[in-house]
């Protein structure tokens, strides 16, 4: 489904502090799998994360998706694949703060301009799946840690990705959160949605729900 | 187009939700912004009515008045004058007019005493201006005296009050008969204390006002349309101190205004970055804040509108009406003709919206550029 | 949750806007009320052969601005227009100094 031939993705180029965090990385992702990228920090595992999900584009090599190229695409359809094709959990969650809840998980939604009703249908549906119904008109910043990732996932499912991208999903949860989160990984994986995770946890990465485990070290693919 | 229409109104609702986020600075500076719309906009809607009011009412005034100077200054046009002035061609009525001040030491004020030509005042009667009846408790029938320059004591009746409705230009009269006039101030027989006069063909009245100073070297001819600007300058001047004053404030909330719209904290950069990363566009963001600014600036535009409306034509504009109107011991008591100036109203739209929704889209447009994966990053 | 915040943002608009239409309705109502006393005036000037407002009155020369004395409007400086800003400003103080003798009455 995702292709990436030959990656690589260099910060601050040309200058002093020139780095290069992907030195040619060529991985293909199947469809409705979880596939888990697993690394020391510094290996370059969300950067590569941010290339696939369309956040960034690669200095070279190209990125498909569904076979076709998406490295060279202009930032407003890079948006829009990404708004149509992908929901991102962040490691911080990166919810808004002073907005209630349900706001947050509708936010991905706002540009897309669905019907409110229908939107809100959804985000309710999602948050009670998430048993956060009785939170969702709490401001997030009330919320627990681990209340704030449901409604990270929340928020990044309210578009009906194909692709939920997690990353490091459990860096800040205790093991009881972390066993949660892998219930619902689980759930995920069960009703066939793709799934592309960061982590160094061997909670995650050695959990049954993970189908396949990417090994990364200095920005390049380590064989097993 | 429902597409279009739904997905403003869910940037109308996250800029709200933004919005009350920080209830007390916004509402404060939407405060402070609608008070300023109201100040600008009550100053304008009342000098343009006054501007207004003084034109209409100076077009029953006589075409030309001519005065005699000695010295450069006002005197008597002495008998014969008249005659002479009838000689010229274009001049159409002539009247000479009595008038002249008088200071009251009672109320400390100065009333205008003015004969009406047509003789309608009866001998040792008054008829008195409004604002007359208020200050001095006048009604028709009471008796008045007043002392003349002479030291002389003369009383009068009054006759009638001159209709409130025309204080604006009647408030400080007293009319009287034309030999009680001679009477109380001595003023020589035949003599006038100027000379008004109607021209025929109206696009001849500067030909007939150059005739009249050659005829006549040492008299001063004054047009209407002279004192029709000479008043429009004076409410332009008063305008102008008002808005010079205001000057200060308007600065001062620019300053506000731009510091809360253009500085971007760190927090609002981190949530422009979130929105780009869950999938918003530059342009949507761009849009949301569009939303932001215009719903803050027309609110107070049009609140402060409405406000200075009733201010200045419901409610007589207690605020600064000393400034604009200057003050005066008998203030003439009037409500403004409401004239509004279509494009000052423009004008000042265009000055308090327009300026404001840049300062908001400025910085956030740097802000809206940047990497969506920064927040990755961070 | 109640109503959304933007159909509360279309109400008040909306109803701002009907206000600042209201504003102009009304000026003309009240144009066709006081109209009639500015035509009355008009009226009256032409009558007496008024040349002034009765705006300034705390001087007699400025009763007649246009006239008192030749360029009175611009007396001390081709520039000012009102030689007398203090009818803007402030009341002149008043200490007390009595020009006649007796007062009338």
């Amino acid at each position: 489904m995702i292709e990436l031939r030959d990656v690589k993705k260099a910060f601050n180029q040309g200058q002093h502090n020139e780095y290069w965090a992907l030195s040619g990385i060529s991985l293909t992702i199947e469809a409705r799998r979880v596939t888990a990228l697993r690394g020391p920090s510094g290996s370059g595992k969300t950067t590569l994360l941010t290339l696939i999900g369309c956040l960034a584009r690669p200095t070279s090599g190209r990125v498909s998706l569904h076979g076709r190229d998406i490295s060279g695409l202009p930032e407003r359809f890079l948006t829009e694949i990404r708004r149509k094709t992908f929901g991102f959990v962040f490691q911080q969650f990166n919810l808004i703060k002073g907005l209630s809840a349900m706001e947050n998980v509708m936010l991905p939604a706002y540009p897309t301009g669905r019907p409110h009703r229908e939107l809100k249908q959804r985000a309710e549906a999602l948050l009670d799946r998430l048993r956060l119904a009785h939170r969702r008109d709490a401001r997030v910043e009330w919320l627990s840690g681990g209340e704030q990732q449901r409604v990270a996932i929340a928020r990044a499912l309210i578009n009906d990705p194909e692709v939920l991208i997690a990353d490091e999903p459990t860096a800040n949860l205790d093991t009881a959160l972390a066993k949660e989160f892998m219930a619902i990984l689980e759930s995920f994986g069960e009703e066939g949605r793709t799934v592309i995770l960061t982590s160094h946890d061997p909670l995650v990465v050695e959990s049954a729900a993970v189908n396949r485990v990417v090994d990364m070290r200095d920005g390049l693919i380590v064989e097993p | 187009m429902t597409v279009w229409f739904e997905k403003q109104r869910h940037l109308i609702d996250f800029t709200l939700a933004s919005l009350i986020r920080r209830k007390g600075r916004n509402l404060g500076l939407l405060f402070v912004y609608t008070l300023l719309v109201f100040v600008l906009a009550s100053v304008m809607l009342y000098t343009h009515a006054l501007r207004h009011e003084a034109a209409v009412i100076l077009e029953g005034s006589p075409e030309v008045l001519l005065q005699r100077l000695v010295a450069g200054r006002h005197d008597l046009i002495p008998p014969g004058y008249i005659e002479r002035i009838g000689t010229v061609r274009g001049v159409q009525q002539i009247r000479g007019r009595l008038w002249g001040y008088y200071y009251d030491s009672v109320v400390k004020a100065n009333y205008t005493f003015m004969v009406p030509e047509d003789g309608s005042v009866a001998k040792g009667t008054l008829v008195v201006g409004p604002a007359l009846e208020r200050e001095r408790g006048l009604a028709r029938d009471n008796g008045i005296s007043f002392r003349a320059y002479s030291g002389q004591l003369f009383s009068f009746t009054v006759a009638a009050v001159l209709p409130q409705a025309s204080e604006l230009a009647s408030a400080d009269l007293i009319l009287m008969n034309e030999g009680d006039f001679r009477a109380f101030f001595a003023y020589p027989a035949g003599h006038y204390t100027d000379v008004a006069l109607s021209v025929a063909n109206p696009k001849e009245v500067r030909n007939v006002a150059n005739k009249l100073a050659n005829l006549l070297p040492d008299s001063r001819p004054i047009l209407r349309e002279e004192v029709q600007r000479t008043y429009a300058s004076v409410f332009d001047w008063r305008e102008g101190i008002m808005l010079a004053l205001l000057s200060a404030a308007i600065l001062a909330f620019s300053i506000l205004a731009w510091e809360k719209a253009s500085g971007l904290s760190a927090d609002e950069k981190r949530e422009i970055g979130i929105l780009k990363a869950i999938g918003w566009e530059t342009g949507d963001v761009i849009r949301m804040k569009l939303w932001e600014g215009g719903l803050i600036s027309l609110t107070a535009f049009l609140v402060g509108f409405v406000a200075a409306y009733l201010h200045v034509f419901r409610a007589g504009s207690p605020l600064f009406e000393p400034v604009l109107k200057g003050w005066a011991v008998l203030y003439p008591r009037f409500d403004l003709v409401p004239v509004i100036d279509g494009l000052q109203v423009a004008t000042l739209f265009f000055f308090t919206v327009f300026p404001y929704m840049a300062a908001v889209l400025v910085p956030i447009w740097r802000a809206a550029v940047t990497d969506p994966d920064a927040v990755m990053r961070a | 949750m109640s109503a959304r915040p933007s159909t509360l943002a279309f109400l008040l608009l909306g109803s701002l806007l009907a206000a600042f239409a209201a504003c102009f309705t009304d000026a003309v109502w009240l144009r066709a009320e006081r109209g009639p006393e500015l035509v009355s005036m008009r009226l009256l000037a032409a009558q007496l052969g008024l040349s002034d407002l009765a705006l300034f009155t705390e001087a007699r020369y400025t009763r007649h601005p246009a006239q008192a004395d030749l360029h009175s409007g611009f007396q001390d400086h081709p520039l000012a227009l009102e030689h007398f800003p203090s009818g803007s400003l402030m009341v002149p103080r008043y200490d007390g100094l009595v020009r006649e003798a007796t007062t009338p009455d």
